[in-house]
């Protein structure tokens, strides 16, 4: 079990109150008909899968119910630093 | 060295003092035909296969620990065929076809053992998906039928159908060619055999990247032992294959989750067949020397840590002391985790991919142990002619463009 802090409540809490929510910064594309096939499976399927630091979603299900950012290394599953959603992580830039 | 009736009784005399190492210890060559990546069932059955059915020898399976040490060696070894789409159930029954005479092919006890497989339903959706099931596999040739909560218990006695359980049982499918074997054993038999036709095994040599041509073809791989060169190299490298790929300019649709098993003090049989519960994600069965093997859900974020967080293993303790309340006074000896890698439709990919002569077999993630003689089988067949054998076709990278998925995700939710 691992501990995430919640950007909104500001608390560190048990992995168990949140819901990982997968790769972060996924842009939904613009103009869903104008995509080929190949952009269509990347964006829905293709995960960059990182063996380090991941960027990634989780959303704080059994608190304020907020989507919020982490940068964690998925080698040793500790978290780095968590973001509010449209922030910049301090760590970098928030695409990938 | 085959073992024989015989071979065990000299040895039996000679204080066992007889047998011979049953696969070299050897250092790399520059080149070879073939270079598999990852030594666990899949890519040691691919090997025997090469070398036996295609008479491709001058192989080489190489692993960044020792064999069998991945999930080969990690998992509850649930053997069933059972699934629900024509495509999934092919190739698991071709499986399936290949345990049953697995041990006499390899000249090694893999200890299969067809017990049954329970499948326990608690919710009316799982009484629905697992009667769809049960016809669709018939329709197919392929042994599944639907249990009442008392003809579930009959078959397996220590099963607590009481209606007021938390998770009541309220049906199952059972598939009773399914079973268990010893999952070291296939790993060794494969080894053992495939060494035997002139495969290398090459321990403690981790691939670290895919190594391309100008022309943009496979040229080999670079490992902490420095460059193989290779005309094909076949990836079977389970949780780890996201980034081996990378290094080669293929990107998969995988995720890999930490997935947990354990097992408790040997004790006398109690259980007399496997029980999966997929609703509240408790696996279980008895090893042959007594023990409980208890299988968990994975992890619900990505790692590649090979260890899961302890709630995960004590909600399926929970759950099984619920379907087992004799169970409750065992005591755990033991738990680990595997990465296991997910694919969207939790179907594998086994197949070619965009770069000439590079293969991957991969996405069996938390139920490939059961494919391994079928898939390693198939993935051989693709290897050495260049395309997919019939069974393993549907399972090709290109159905996440072309939306042909094999959706077992939404069929079963879990993958087992
Ligand atoms: C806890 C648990 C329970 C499970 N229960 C079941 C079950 O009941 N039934 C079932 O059917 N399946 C089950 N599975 C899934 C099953 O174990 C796997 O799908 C199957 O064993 C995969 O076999 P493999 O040969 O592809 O992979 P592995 O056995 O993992 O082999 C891959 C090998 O590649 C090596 N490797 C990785 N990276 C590199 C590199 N860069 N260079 C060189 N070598 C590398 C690893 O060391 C490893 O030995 C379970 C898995 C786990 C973890
Ligand atoms: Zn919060």
């Amino acid at each position: 079990m691992i501990q995430v802090r919640c950007p909104y409540c500001d608390a560190l809490l048990p992995e168990q109150e949140f819901a990982y929510a997968g790769q972060a910064h996924i842009a939904r594309p613009e103009d869903p008909s104008a995509e080929t096939d190949e952009a269509w499976r990347d964006y829905l399927y293709i995960r960059s899968n990182t063996r380090g630091l991941h960027k990634e979603r989780w959303r704080h299900v059994h608190g304020c119910g907020r989507f919020f950012n982490a940068i964690r290394d998925t080698v040793s599953d500790r978290i780095q630093e968590t973001y509010r959603m449209f922030e910049t992580p301090a760590g970098g830039s928030a695409d990938e | 060295m085959r073992f024989s009736f015989l071979s065990l009784m000299r040895n039996a005399m000679a204080g066992q003092s007889l047998w011979t190492p049953q696969w070299p210890q050897v250092e790399p060559k520059p080149f070879y035909d073939a270079i598999i990546v990852g030594a666990g069932g899949h890519g040691l059955g691919a090997a025997y296969y090469l070398a036996k059915e295609h008479g491709i020898t001058n192989v080489a399976v190489l692993d960044k620990g020792w064999l069998g040490g991945g999930n080969t060696g990690r998992n509850t070894t649930i053997i069933r065929s059972n699934y629900l789409y024509d495509e999934s159930a092919g190739l698991y029954d071709h499986a399936l076809k290949l345990w049953e005479s697995l041990s006499q092919e390899l000249n090694y006890n893999v200890m299969f053992s067809q017990r049954g497989v329970l499948m326990l339903a608690h919710t009316v959706h799982d009484i629905q998906v697992f009667k769809r099931h049960v016809y669709a596999n018939q329709r197919l040739g392929i042994d599944n039928e639907w249990l009442t909560p008392a003809e579930a218990q009959a078959y397996c006695p220590p099963l607590n159908i009481s209606a007021d359980a938390r998770y009541p049982v309220l049906g199952a499918a059972l598939q009773r060619r399914g079973g268990v074997a010893r999952h070291d054993a296939v790993a060794w038999g494969y080894a053992r055999a495939a060494a035997e036709r002139g495969v290398d095994i090459i321990q403690n040599c981790a691939a670290v990247s895919i190594r391309r041509d100008a022309d943009g073809r496979v040229a080999g791989v670079d490992t902490e032992r420095g460059f193989i060169g290779a005309k094909k190299v076949a990836v079977s490298v389970a949780g780890n294959t996201s980034p081996l790929m990378e290094s080669a300019g293929v990107r998969l649709p995988l995720e890999s989750y930490p997935l947990q098993a354990l097992v408790s003090e040997p004790v006398k049989p109690v259980m007399p067949c496997v029980v999966m519960s997929n609703t509240v994600h408790g696996y279980i069965s008895q090893s042959d020397k007594g023990e409980l093997v208890i299988g968990s859900g994975t992890d619900q974020y990505i790692s590649y840590s090979q260890r899961g967080a302890l709630h995960i293993v004590e909600e399926t303790v929970a759950a099984i002391c619920e379907l087992f309340p004799t169970f409750s006074r065992m005591r755990m000896l033991r738990n680990w985790g595997g990465i296991v890698d997910v694919t969207p439709d939790r179907s594998p990919i086994v197949g070619k991919t965009p770069v000439p002569g590079l293969y991957v077999n991969c996405g069996w993630g938390t139920g490939g142990f059961k494919a391994t003689p079928g898939s390693a089988h198939v993935f051989a067949h693709t290897i050495a002619r260049d395309e997919p054998h019939g069974l393993n076709a549907p399972f090709h990278l290109d159905r996440f463009r072309t939306g042909r998925l094999i959706d077992e995700a939404a069929a079963a939710a879990v993958a087992h």
